[in-house]
């Protein structure tokens, strides 16, 4: 197995528009067309070629770029018609030599990303009326399909060629890495029976059968594909008209961040401030509170992408990306806040109250997202709440994602020198604004033991110092000022100490209590299966499917099944 | 037609008659061939009585029986070459294992693939030529045209045979799609690409016999070495049929060549005067060259192919001659040392030996067209002629594989091999390849000759006839009106 053990240039996750290397976004009234176009000798790591439009992180990178600016810079269009550039081929799927040449984290975070922006495109269809089409326009192999999977009416030409196909299990001996299994049965509801034969059928399913089989949407012949394609595409947006009325435009233009990276190991954004202690393996995650928090909606709409939710967020966005692909040893992440709480609460009281505008609309649904990102996180999380801190409605999500709170108990110390003291506050939006994968609140999963404890925290009028934050059960440990310092810190060098794999494990076992839902059942197979399967002899051994893919030795199996 | 009658109409050496299965198969498979057939065989001579050879045993004598038939009444028979006692799976993974009878589970559906794209070939070329019959140049010619399609026809069954006897259902489903798909047909194209191009002039339907049918002859011949014993055995019968085509393209150029120079040696080799003359020019014979070579290069596949290399590994398909020509038939070891694009120039690339299993068997093809290519100079050598025809190489307008071009023509070939410019490309292309106007002259040439011993003016007449028949025997008899 060739993984690369030399450092590795640091991966950006900016992408815009007019400069997409692999796709092409055209947008026409309301329909967007994203037209892939895989450049294969221009990978985001050199070494690999991007045939047949298979993709790598770059590729996905500018997809979720496209998907995010729709929903903010094009509030008109409400259908996005994804199909392919190559006349035989709409998407091979991710790119194997690339997954073969790749450490098992890089493999592990690709998918994740690849996965959130998946579940981004089905988001976008929910809540902002943006519907996908895609438009086969040629083979969808393994991820290709797992894209097609994602929209929300797939149309494949009836030519007796062009085939939607899982491989993997018969040609790589590894999982579709997407979502798709899940997607099949649980989504799409294709009998498990059919499924299980269309999963170890390299070849895949083509024409009626495809439909029949509940595969995709719709079949036609091909003269008459692309006349279908509008045609579906205008009822889509009509639909999706009814569903958000409220979308129209001007759009809000999503800047470039800026990141002040002058000091080593200290990324600066405007809110948001990441340090990287390498030596100790523990970084540092500080957001920052707004300087100003306008709640009337002309003030927001001028405010634009600086309005502090929406830029916050999306450096928090940026900097757990950083986290989880560029700081690979980094195990443990603290949380920390400063600022003024109150502001927090006007800023609440604004996404609460303007629901009906899209823009708002829109940036909760972006800080639930990135909040998303945050429980997928496979690094410890500790809060760390000290006097000055803004832990208060949507940034107290931030203590609520957190594996663990630790708040600075100063309820003993006099009043002159506590000054407002250290305090959290709940807000409506923790009711609900922001719900996890498995479709509960992060506040309703905390108390998954009793909703009335839930129901308590939030009817609390106004801030809770140490003791009651702790009676309320919403942080874990208030230490005094006496035993703080050694207490965090012990905790800290404790966390970091213990086996990264095993913490993985427990963290995701721990942190996605409640239901399930078809997000938390990708993430989970994903982690659970596809992360086994991907490390496994069977897989990547020197005689493993995927070793020996495309190489003229064929795989030779052990047989011992689990 | 019933079991009964189908059993006594087809001839076969695979005891038909008592295989229920694959009676009942044809039993429904063989009256949609027969409309298939109406609808894009010949057009316009289904009634006609064609001086035809037909296979009713694989001996000698058997597999060469002539006689006036009309093409819906042939006899489409089923024939494997005698079985190799004892055969041993010849090379890959499983070499000098026993041939298998039946299917192995693991590569059901990889054989399925290669037996379905092989046998998607046999009715396209029909379709491709269905219109070539009205502009014949001679009897004898229409004849060998119907011939061709004849045997495209029964090599269409012999692979119909192997997916309704090994493939359950699936084989049954693909053998109905083999009649759906149309060759050129947006909806429902042929799978192959060069399957889809137009042929619709005599000198296309002769580059086509010699260029594409080679590619059918190189395929079945790695085929012929297939572990999957039928697949085998239905090949090697095939290669016989096979051989004919390329004889009707071989010489059809050939007589072409005769002309030009005959006519050459009167107006002298100016183009337009040759044109003028009725023949045709020799740079519009390079073009035509050029275009249908080319293309049929493309049929090879990829040069670095994973499924070339699964195909060899699980002794599903060899290469030209595996157990005659090479005593390493495992493979793990060698390299094929490909040249490949990087950047503005070609660099050499050290191939696992396996994944360049095609460019192994085109290079096989490659120096069979050579030698083809050289016989037609001989008609320039004898007329005294300085000119000569010439193979352009394997890298010049490709649309599959490592040269192929990129979407945006970012990657040319001139005839030589040599990467240059899309401007360079632009420029040049129409003095390589057929332009409108030359495929507007060839196809003003093809008049219909349909009186026994007349040939048109732009090809030779053949050195002698089919069968020790004369050329001027009546081939084709038209039914009287």
């Amino acid at each position: 197995m060739a993984e690369s053990s030399a450092p590795q240039p640091e991966i950006s996750f900016r992408a815009h528009p007019d400069h997409y290397v692999h796709w092409r976004l055209r947008i026409d009234g309301d329909v967007a067309h994203l037209t892939m176009n895989v450049q294969e000798d221009r990978p985001l790591r050199a070494g690999t070629v991007l045939k047949l439009n298979s993709y790598d992180l770059g590729v996905d990178i500018e997809l979720a770029d496209a998907y995010q600016r729709l929903r903010f810079e094009h509030p008109d269009v409400r259908c996005v018609v994804i199909d392919g550039a190559l006349p035989r081929v709409f998407c091979a799927g991710a790119n194997i030599p690339m997954l073969r040449s790749s450490s098992h984290s890089f493999k592990v975070n690709f998918c994740k990303f690849t996965n959130e922006t998946r579940l981004y495109i089905e988001d976008a269809s929910r809540h902002s009326g943006l519907r996908t089409l895609c438009a086969v326009n040629g083979t969808a192999s393994g991820g290709g399909y797992e894209l097609a999977l994602a929209a929300d009416w797939i149309i494949l030409p009836d030519d007796g060629n062009t085939a939607v196909s899982f491989p993997e299990v018969p040609l790589l001996g590894v999982l579709p890495g997407t979502g798709g299994l899940t997607r099949l049965v649980d989504k799409r509801k294709v009998r498990r029976d059919l499924a299980d034969v269309f999963s170890t059928l390299a070849e895949g399913i083509k024409g009626q059968r495809a439909e029949q089989w509940r595969l995709v949407d719709e079949v036609v012949a091909a003269s008459q594909f692309a006349e279908a394609v509008e045609r579906r595409a205008r009822m889509l947006a009509e639909e999706a008209a009814a569903l958000r009325p409220d979308r129209e435009g001007p759009g809000v233009a999503l800047p470039e961040l800026v990141c002040d990276r002058s000091e080593p190991d200290l990324l600066r954004w405007k809110y948001v401030a990441l340090r990287v202690d390498r030596e100790r393996r523990i970084a540092e995650l500080v957001v920052r509170g707004p300087d100003a928090a306008p709640t009337a909606l002309d003030e927001i709409r001028a405010a634009g992408a600086e309005w502090w939710p929406l830029r916050c967020f999306r450096e928090l966005d940026e900097a757990l990306l950083h986290v989880r692909f560029n700081l690979l040893d980094v195990g443990l992440v603290v949380l920390r806040t400063e600022g003024d709480p109150d502001r927090i609460m006007l800023v609440d009281d604004a996404l609460g109250e303007h629901t009906s505008d899209w823009f708002v609309s829109e940036v909760r649904r972006l800080v639930a997202r990135v909040l998303r990102r945050l429980d997928l996180t496979a690094r410890s999380l500790f809060a760390i709440v000290e006097p000055g801190n803004c832990f208060a409605g949507t940034l107290f999500e931030l203590c609520l994602a957190a594996d663990r709170v630790y708040m600075l108990d100063d309820t003993g110390l006099d009043d002159d020198e506590r000054g407002v003291g250290n305090r959290v506050r709940l807000s409506e939006a923790n009711a609900g604004t922001y719900p996890m994968s498995n479709g509960l609140s992060r506040l309703a999963t905390h108390f998954l033991q009793d909703a009335a404890l839930a129901e308590a925290a939030l009817s609390h009028a106004g801030y809770f110092d140490a003791q009651e934050a702790l009676a309320a059960g919403l942080v874990t440990f208030a230490p005094d000022d006496i035993d703080w310092e050694d207490e965090v810190r012990i905790a800290l060098e404790e966390r970091a100490s213990l086996s990264p794999d095993a913490l993985t494990g427990m963290e995701a076992n721990l942190r996605f209590a409640g239901p399930e839902t078809l997000e938390t059942k990708i993430f989970a197979r994903l982690s659970a299966w596809q992360n086994w399967i991907f490390q496994r002899p069977n897989a990547v051994g020197e005689r493993g499917a995927l070793t020996c893919y495309g190489q003229p030795l064929m795989p030779a199996f052990d047989w011992t099944r689990t | 037609m019933s079991v009964a009658d189908l059993s006594g109409k087809i001839p076969n050496n695979v005891d038909l008659k008592s295989d229920r299965r694959l009676l009942r198969a044809l039993e429904s498979w063989q009256p949609k061939f027969i409309d298939w057939w109406m609808e894009m065989g010949p057009e316009g001579f289904q009634a006609d009585d064609v001086y035809l050879r037909t296979a009713i045993s694989v001996d000698r004598a058997g597999w060469a029986h002539f006689g006036h038939v009309r093409m819906p009444e042939y006899r489409w028979g089923i024939f494997l070459a005698d079985p190799v006692p004892d055969r041993k799976i010849p090379f890959g993974d499983f070499a000098g294992q026993p041939a298998w009878q039946t299917v192995p589970g693991e590569y059901r559906n990889m054989l399925r693939r290669i037996i379905v794209t092989q046998a998607d070939t046999e009715p396209a070329s029909v379709e491709q030529q269905r219109l070539l019959g009205q502009t014949a140049p001679s009897l004898y010619d229409m004849r060998n045209l119907f011939q061709v399609n004849v045997e495209e026809g029964r090599h269409l069954w012999a692979m119909v045979y192997l997916l309704q006897t090994y493939f359950g259902r699936d084989g049954r489903e693909e053998a109905e799609d083999l009649l759906h798909r149309r060759s050129g047909n947006a909806d429902k194209p042929r799978i192959l690409t060069t399957f889809n191009d137009p042929c619709e002039d005599w000198l296309s339907f002769f580059m086509f016999t010699t260029f594409t049918d080679r590619d059918g002859k190189f395929q079945l011949q790695a085929l012929a070495q297939s572990g999957f014993d039928p697949l085998s055995r239905t090949c090697r019968f095939m290669l016989t049929e096979e051989a004919h085509h390329m004889f009707v393209g071989e010489t059809g150029v050939q007589r072409v060549v005769q002309r030009t120079c005959e006519v050459m040696s009167e107006v002298g080799s100016d183009a337009a005067d040759v044109r003028r003359a009725g023949a045709v020019d020799l740079a519009t014979i390079q073009k035509y060259l050029n275009q249908w070579f080319s293309s049929s290069v493309d049929l090879f596949g990829g040069e670095r192919s994973s499924n070339a290399a699964t195909f060899f590994a699980t002794g599903l398909k060899g290469r030209f001659m595996e157990e005659e020509r090479y005593t390493d038939h495992v493979c793990l070891e060698g390299t094929y040392e490909l040249p490949i694009v990087q950047g503005d120039r070609l660099s050499v690339e050290q191939v696992p030996l396996r994944n360049a299993m095609n460019e192994v068997l085109r290079d096989d093809y490659v120096d069979d067209c050579e030698n083809t290519v050289r016989r037609w100079n001989l008609v320039l050598q004898n007329h005294g002629r300085e000119e000569r025809l010439y193979l352009p190489h394997r890298r010049f307008n490709r649309r599959v594989g490592e040269y192929a071009i990129g979407e945006f023509g970012e990657t040319r070939f001139d005839p030589q091999g040599n990467l240059i410019s899309e401007h360079e490309w632009t420029r040049r292309r129409d003095e390589w390849l057929p332009t409108a106007a030359d495929l507007a002259f060839v196809k003003g040439l093809m008049h219909p000759v349909v009186e026994p011993g007349k040939i048109a003016a732009w090809i030779a007449p053949p050195k002698k006839g089919i069968n020790d028949q004369p050329f001027e025997f009546e081939y084709v008899r038209h039914p009287a009106a």
